[in-house]
């Protein structure tokens, strides 16, 4: 039989069975359960596309509300995080459970600090008078809008958007951390991760791949475009 | 719940020794699931119609003090008068009640939970917690919808439909906190949705019995199947529109506020993207158990299985890019009109493909009229009507003059009345057995049918004339209008024909209620049926099978000639069958 | 009562109507078949005893068949609709010389601002009426939407005329009334509490007798 079979036999659909897809329930499931996600970020990020560019007036320049060079940090550091999750993956596949733990463990704090920069930066925003609902009165920015170096008519749909979108991911990311601890120390940490069954770390590593790439997405489209 | 802890003997498939909390309240049994699905939908049926018969109170007795309507607040209805506050609350929690807490639980959570791993062959869903959340999610969700109309300044009130701006400023609705609670309230219902699709997707692909080939799944199960796929795409759209909603409305973003530079067809585009896929998952579930029903009903093979199948894949593939139907005159560019006449048109063929096999199935059977195939033909009877009036809104200039009236809210009610309700009532009595262990009264099933056929069409389809006249939709008092005027007694007519239709629904739920307890027992395959379900005692044991079944043919080998009686289980081994395929895997 | 579509009182009613009447003789031919074919079914094949049901599993060609009629016919009523459909509303369907007349929608009432004795809005001899719309007979009228607030929607039934009113967009529809006569325009999109009452009247007078009553109402709305 082949190394595969041998190591993914736990995560066999249930037998005896009909011929499926070849991918075992947890994982199929995810990539069902994605397909969802897509849909709902397709909504949000199909919004702001929409509004934005059907908007009459200028857009704001992302690099006048927004800190771009922190959040090109935290792009990176998300995307660290993913190559961490690669290995924490590749390294219970070829069973080492103990290499698995230390990359399991630095995805997890990848996750959390880029939670810890984004809440940060949202302070930072609000305190400067960037809110969901636009420019508030009498703060920082409101005096760049009277000065015309942003764009009045459209700051509403900026807050709107951007803190939604962002918003949400924040919200994703954050369930992604909290169910990577979950199986750190309910599973990883006890040892019940083995070569023959690695099947929760697989599953939620698709997702933190998923939630990475509509960051990468997002990041494009509100930050630098 | 006392026949299925009762009757809970036979084939265990292990020592069931969970608590009471476990066993039925916390259930993760797929069964359980759907059984609790069926008892809180129904109870929100209930709901749903109570609301209506108060709008055709106000339409067919305008200014009257309704019977019982003292116990409505002075805000609402003083003296039992409905005011018009009131009257655009009613409108739109019928809609919302109806849609998501009785048609598409009771057609999705009770029948796609229920009836997939007994009809695939297996134990249960793939993620059996995961579909219990599925369960309290959507409760929680028909609570706080509950709750919103309890609150100050009452329910939402924008139609079901919930369009913006009108539904996202207080000031503009008259609302306020009610509003919220719908969006908040739909959020939980497409969390529902999409853990219950997560499951029955990943459970018929994965999860089938040996010899359970995609083409001989019943098409109970292959409606069930698109419809989750359906679902699962579809609801996260709703909930992504009902957080901006929930967003404009409470912490002040724009999306869909014109005069801060948000769009209103937004709003539209948005939910009618969920809005249509949302008609198919309402109709496509009721199809699917439909042909289940006459092919039994008949002792007929289903008349073109594949054409079935593609017909419902195509629906549900056409079912995306329909949704600007909805919005022929809302502004939207008439170009797009144009293109979204077409595929409107084109989704009419398969649907007519499906009543025109449904009929060949009859055609030349051996035609049994239980219960269930009387509501069965019913559907298909009552379908064809909705279908074919789905062709004048199609038209973009018959549409101009129909778009917003009566003949649309007959269309709907003749798809989701005469079409789902129907095929619910009869699904529910057929799989009533191998729920609860119990027959339904018979007799009495006859007399609800009967009665509600005739109820429901006195009911609904004098509303096509009233809307070619030009009765527009959602009027607390038509008789402002001279032209409406005339028409009056045929709004008391529908009014009383709906009074008497949702009093005959009381037999319905008498004999439900009742014949847990008192129904006559149940054979393991009252119908004779040849689904693996079938195979099981009645009710269906924990677990299901011991070892799950071996599936030889189709699910539609009625009159067989291979066999003298009329009937050929799926599961039964004949000795011309050869065992199926097995994949092989180490170890088993 | 009426029975039937309401009283023809605009050029649109020719090809709507007639749209109308094709669609119900199509379904009508096919709700016959279906209905009349399953009663049919219902009596002659119920279970007698002795008798077997036809084992098959269906017919190809059958299927073919009732395929391909209902396509065909649905492509050319999407082909016929569509004509009458950009004619009605296409980008380019109001008639150049079209009389137009402003009406903005609020909760719960409509404005109406006629162009005055220029025959153009948007000047100063413009003046706004409450919830009377006057049209002179046989003239494309082009009607400017606006809403103050919410999603309305204009809708005279006699006219087959329906355009909704979006806020935060200024949409242009035109009809041409054909029968003198007083007609009432409708909300037809639920607008709020008042949505009920929402309610106008629609005059549509000869030239000469709309030309005397612009000036007295140009009079009145200058006092």
């Amino acid at each position: 039989m082949t190394h595969a079979a041998a190591t993914v036999d736990q995560m066999q659909p249930p037998y005896p069975a009909e011929r499926g897809l070849d991918v075992y329930n947890k994982k199929l499931g995810m990539w069902v359960f994605l397909a969802s996600e897509v849909m709902f970020f397709a909504a949000l990020i199909g919004t702001y596309v929409i509004l934005r560019f059907g908007a009459t007036g200028e857009w704001a320049r992302p690099g006048i509300v927004l800190n771009i060079k922190i959040t090109a940090f935290n792009t990176f550091l998300l995307i660290c995080s993913s190559v961490s999750m690669v290995k924490a993956y590749a390294a219970i596949q070829d069973g080492d459970p103990k290499k698995m733990r230390f990359w399991l463990l630095m995805t997890i704090l990848g996750g959390a600090t880029f939670v810890g920069i984004q809440i940060y930066e949202y302070v930072h925003l609000v305190e400067h008078g960037f809110v969901p609902s636009g420019v508030r009165e009498g703060s920082e920015l409101a005096a760049l809008v009277a000065n015309g170096t942003l764009p009045a008519a459209t700051m509403g749909l900026y807050g709107s958007t951007f803190f939604t979108m962002t918003g949400f991911h924040g919200f994703h990311v954050t369930c992604g951390v909290i169910s990577m601890a979950y199986l750190y120390f309910t599973k990883a940490l006890p040892g019940k991760y083995s070569k023959q069954d690695y099947g929760g770390i697989e599953t939620v590593g698709l997702y933190w791949h998923f939630v990475d790439l509509v960051w990468i997405i997002l990041f494009t489209i509100v930050y630098l475009i | 719940m006392t026949s299925v802890a009762a009757t809970a003997h036979g084939a265990q498939a292990h020592h069931d020794d969970r608590s009471f909390v476990r066993k039925y309240i916390f259930s993760t049994d797929h069964k359980i699931i759907g059984i609790q699905f069926l008892f809180v939908s129904l109870f929100f049926l209930l709901v749903g119609g109570l609301l209506a018969m108060q709008m055709r109170w106000q339409l067919g007795f305008p200014g009257k003090p309704m019977p019982g309507g003292g116990v409505l607040p002075e805000t609402m209805a003083p003296g039992g008068v409905i005011l018009p506050e009131y009257y655009i609350q009613l409108v739109t929690m019928h809609g919302t009640f109806m849609v998501f807490f009785a048609i598409m639980p009771l057609l999705v959570g009770v029948f796609a939970n229920f009836l997939i791993p007994l009809k695939i062959g297996t134990h249960d869903m793939a993620f059996p917690r995961i579909n219990m959340w599925s369960f309290w999610t959507f409760l929680i969700g028909g609570v706080v919808m509950l709750s919103s109309l309890f609150v100050p300044d009452g329910a939402a009130r924008a139609g079901w439909t919930m369009y913006a701006p009108l539904s996202a400023r207080h000031d503009y609705s008259g609302a306020s906190i009610g509003q919220e609670l719908w969006s908040v309230s739909i959020i939980f219902v497409g969390l529902s949705s999409i853990l219950g699709s997560l499951n029955y997707i990943t459970t018929i692909i994965n999860n089938r019995a040996p010899g359970m080939t995609w083409f001989r799944l019943p098409l109970s199960v292959w409606s069930l199947f698109i419809t989750a796929i359906l679902g699962l795409l579809a609801l996260p759209v709703l909930s992504g529109a009902a957080i901006m909603l929930l967003f404009d409305q409470i912490i002040g973003t724009h999306f869909f506020d014109p005069a801060a530079g948000g769009q209103a067809l937004l709003w539209q585009h948005l939910f009618w993207f969920f809005g249509h896929p949302e008609v198919y998952i309402l109709i496509l579930p009721a199809m699917g158990m439909v042909s289940d029903i006459i092919a039994n009903g008949s002792r007929k093979p289903i008349f073109g299985y594949h054409s079935m199948v593609f017909a419902i894949v195509a629906i549900a593939f056409l079912g995306w890019i329909v949704w600007g139907h909805h919005m022929f005159v809302s502004g939207m560019n008439p170009t797009l009109g144009s293109s979204f006449m077409v595929s409107t048109l084109v989704i009419a063929v398969p649907s007519a493909v499906k009543t025109f096999n449904w009929m060949g199935t009859m055609w030349r059977g051996n035609l049994r009229f239980h219960v269930p195939m009387l509501h069965a033909v019913a559907f298909v009877a009552m379908f064809v009507i909705g279908g074919l009036s789905g062709i004048f809104m199609a038209a973009t200039p018959v549409d101009m003059q129909i778009h917003d009236t009566y003949f649309i809210v007959a269309h709907l009610h003749y798809v989701l009345f005469g079409g789902s309700l129907f095929a619910l009532f009869g699904a529910i009595t057929y799989w009533y057995p191998k729920m609860f262990g119990r027959l339904m009264s018979e007799p009495w099933g006859k007399v609800h049918f009967w009665l509600t056929f005739i109820f429901y069409n006195c009911t609904f389809f004098p509303m096509h004339i009233t809307g070619m006249a030009g009765e527009m939709r959602r009027l607390y008092d038509p008789n402002q209008y001279t032209f409406l005027q005339p028409w009056q007694p045929m709004r008391v007519f529908i009014s009383i024909s709906a009074f008497l239709l949702f009093a005959t629904q009381l037999i319905f739920f008498v004999n439900f209620w009742w014949s847990l307890w008192k129904g006559q027992k149940a054979p393991q395959n009252p119908w004779e049926d040849n689904g693996l379900e079938w195979s099981l005692p009645s009710p269906a044991p924990h677990g299901n099978w011991e070892k799950v079944p071996t599936v030889y043919r189709g699910p539609y080998e009625f009159s067989s000639p291979q066999v003298a009686e009329d009937y050929l289980p799926q599961y039964k081994k004949l000795p011309t069958d050869r065992e199926p395929a097995r994949v092989p895997l180490a170890g088993h | 009562m009426h029975w039937w579509l309401p009283l023809k009182a605009s050029t649109f009613t020719g090809p709507i109507d007639g749209l109308f009447l094709a669609i119900l003789i199509i379904t009508g031919i096919a709700f016959v078949l279906v209905e009349v074919g399953l009663i049919w079914f219902v009596v002659k094949y119920r279970q007698r005893p002795g008798r077997k049901a036809f084992y098959t599993h269906g017919n190809t060609r059958a299927e073919v068949i009732w395929t391909t009629i209902p396509a065909v016919t649905m492509v050319a009523l999407g082909l016929v609709s569509n004509h009458y459909w950009v004619q009605i509303k296409g980008r380019n369907s109001i008639p150049p010389n079209a009389y137009p007349i402003g009406i903005h929608a609020k909760q719960f009432e409509w404005q109406i601002t006629y162009p005055g004795a220029d025959g153009k809005l948007g000047t100063g001899d413009d003046f706004t009426v409450r919830n009377q719309l006057h049209v002179p007979v046989g003239r494309p009228i082009m009607v400017q939407l606006s809403s103050e607030d919410v999603i309305h929607s204009f809708y005279v039934p006699q006219f087959r005329v329906r355009q909704d009113v979006v806020p935060g967009m200024d949409i242009k529809a035109w009809f041409q009334a054909t029968v003198p006569g007083t007609y009432e325009l409708g909300c037809s999109q639920l607008c709020g509490l008042g949505h009920y009452r929402m309610r106008a009247q629609v005059f549509v007078q000869t030239q000469d007798d709309y030309d005397a009553w612009m000036k007295q109402a140009a009079q009145e709305a200058s006092q």
